[in-house]
């Protein structure tokens, strides 16, 4: 089985979400119930691929090994940025690994999830170091790791958010809107996923078929509308079945084709990410580039800063030419963006006005969809002829 | 303390309009982002040793003047 794919997810998810919703109803508390359907699932799931169980197994007592014990030395030792690299460096082996296998022809700590799973990890990892997290049980650790609405492809979720959705037990009328709004976002997910993705889809491979460059033009968008489509679809699916179990996990999608700047993009695109990368790498790295003094003005420490961030989430999504120049080809628009706004004359004086905006967003959009002709792999395609 | 915060948050802002109503928008209206905001966090480690984690308070907690003093407050 895999998660949101094929018949037997669908009738198991809406057997399960209609027992969540008679719970929910009877203000019954939803934690551990969550829980033991997040485990059936890894149990499905994981029936047909032994390696990837023991992967995941290994994984999660890594984690949870990693988390407990730098809970711990951070208890005792305080704020030492070196132990903290340390167990940083240690929460990433397993997705490195993962990473950087294929180019050896080995295939290590590959299953579904690993991708997602270790931003939790690091997550609680930085925020130990920060002071921010006290204290985490090893259940309710394993209970936000295994949340299978989001477990796949997420959306990310953070763990003080997470935990604190888990113990609260909402009074009947907040959570049947609750409830209502998940079972809309779930059907809206599927009608993206299954119907306008699929259409998408479909226009993508009649235009594979041409030579002419407007049959590339076209094939970007597409493909872009097929992205769009598929992720946000399944994201609204994973959001839609975290309410009806009580957590509110946030949005992944809002309205990405309206934005006027690519740093509007990245606030209105794959959301829980590229907030993720601002809060744990784009500010972390300005913060320690400025308390080191390597720039010697904000504006270069902010376009590293970029290159860092979007390169990082390039390198992440595959070590791979297209992935990488993905990162890359992101953290350069919004260098640019950040250097053209701070600086231009010409952008103060008209950035309100209505031409300027749409001619802004048509450019914008342009540059998104390059983006993803990139990401695609057809521009290395093409190259390599 | 007080003046000392608002006046590191006009320096970063670049804008007066921060001391003056510090009930203004900070994100919405463009006077701080990411980096601005980054760089804040610095500058109160710094010059007032407060320690403040860039994950642990969403926007709509620090999107104006007044909250900001307000966590910076309850840190001291």
């Amino acid at each position: 089985m895999s998660y949101y794919e094929g018949l037997a997810f669908f009738l198991l998810l809406t057997v399960a979400l209609v027992v969540a919703a008679v719970l929910g109803t009877l203000e019954l508390s939803l934690k551990w119930y969550g829980f033991a359907v997040s485990l059936l699932y890894v149990g499905l799931v994981f029936a047909g691929s032994p390696t990837g169980f023991a992967y995941f197994l290994f994984f999660c007592v890594w984690s949870v090994g990693l988390v407990k014990g730098y809970l711990a030395i951070r208890a005792k030792n305080g704020r030492k940025e070196r132990i903290y690299h340390v167990f940083v460096l240690l929460s990433l082996l397993p997705l490195v690994l993962c990473k950087v296998s294929p180019l050896f022809e080995l295939n290590l700590f590959g299953f579904v999830g690993i991708s997602y799973l270790t931003f939790r990890v690091v997550q609680m990892i930085i925020e130990i170091y920060d002071g921010v997290i006290k204290e985490v049980s090893v259940a309710e650790m394993a209970a936000f790791l295994v949340f299978f609405p989001s477990f796949s492809s997420g959306p990310i979720d953070r763990s003080r958010r997470f935990l604190a959705d888990l113990n609260r037990r909402l009074p009947r009328e907040e959570y049947l809107e609750l409830c209502g709004k998940g079972i809309w976002k779930l059907l809206l997910g599927a009608v993206y996923k299954f119907v306008l993705a699929a259409f998408a889809y479909k226009a993508m491979g009649y235009l594979e078929t041409g030579t002419a460059w407007y049959h590339w033009v076209g094939y970007a968008y597409a493909y872009g509308m097929y992205l769009f489509f598929d992720f946000a679809g399944y994201s609204r699916m994973a959001v839609g079945s975290s309410y009806v179990l009580g957590i509110e996990t946030p949005d992944n999608f809002n309205l990405p084709f309206i934005s006027r700047d690519i740093r509007e993009f990245w606030d209105r695109w794959h959301i829980t990410l590229s907030h993720w990368f601002r809060d744990f790498v784009f500010t972390r790295f300005v913060m320690y580039s400025s308390k080191k003094k390597w720039f010697s003005s904000r504006l270069q420490r902010a376009c590293a800063g970029f290159f860092v961030d979007m390169g990082i989430m390039g390198l992440w999504h595959g070590i791979t030419p297209s992935y990488i120049l993905y990162g890359l080809y992101h953290g350069l628009l919004l260098a640019l963006t950040e250097t053209y706004q701070k600086k231009s004359k010409f952008y103060k004086k008209n950035k309100n006005q209505r031409w300027y905006q749409i001619a802004s967003w048509a450019v914008t959009m342009q540059l998104v969809m390059f983006g993803f002709f990139l990401f695609s792999g057809k521009l290395m395609e093409l190259i390599a002829g | 303390m007080r003046e000392e915060v608002l006046d590191l948050l006009a320096e970063i802002c670049e804008d007066d309009v921060v001391k003056e109503d510090p009930e203004t928008e900070l994100f919405e209206s463009g006077l701080l982002d990411s980096l601005g905001f980054a760089e804040f966090l610095v500058e109160l480690e710094d010059q007032c040793g407060i320690v403040i984690s860039p994950s642990e308070v969403e926007r709509p907690d620090i999107n104006t003047p007044e909250k900001i003093l307000a966590l910076v407050e309850a840190r001291r």
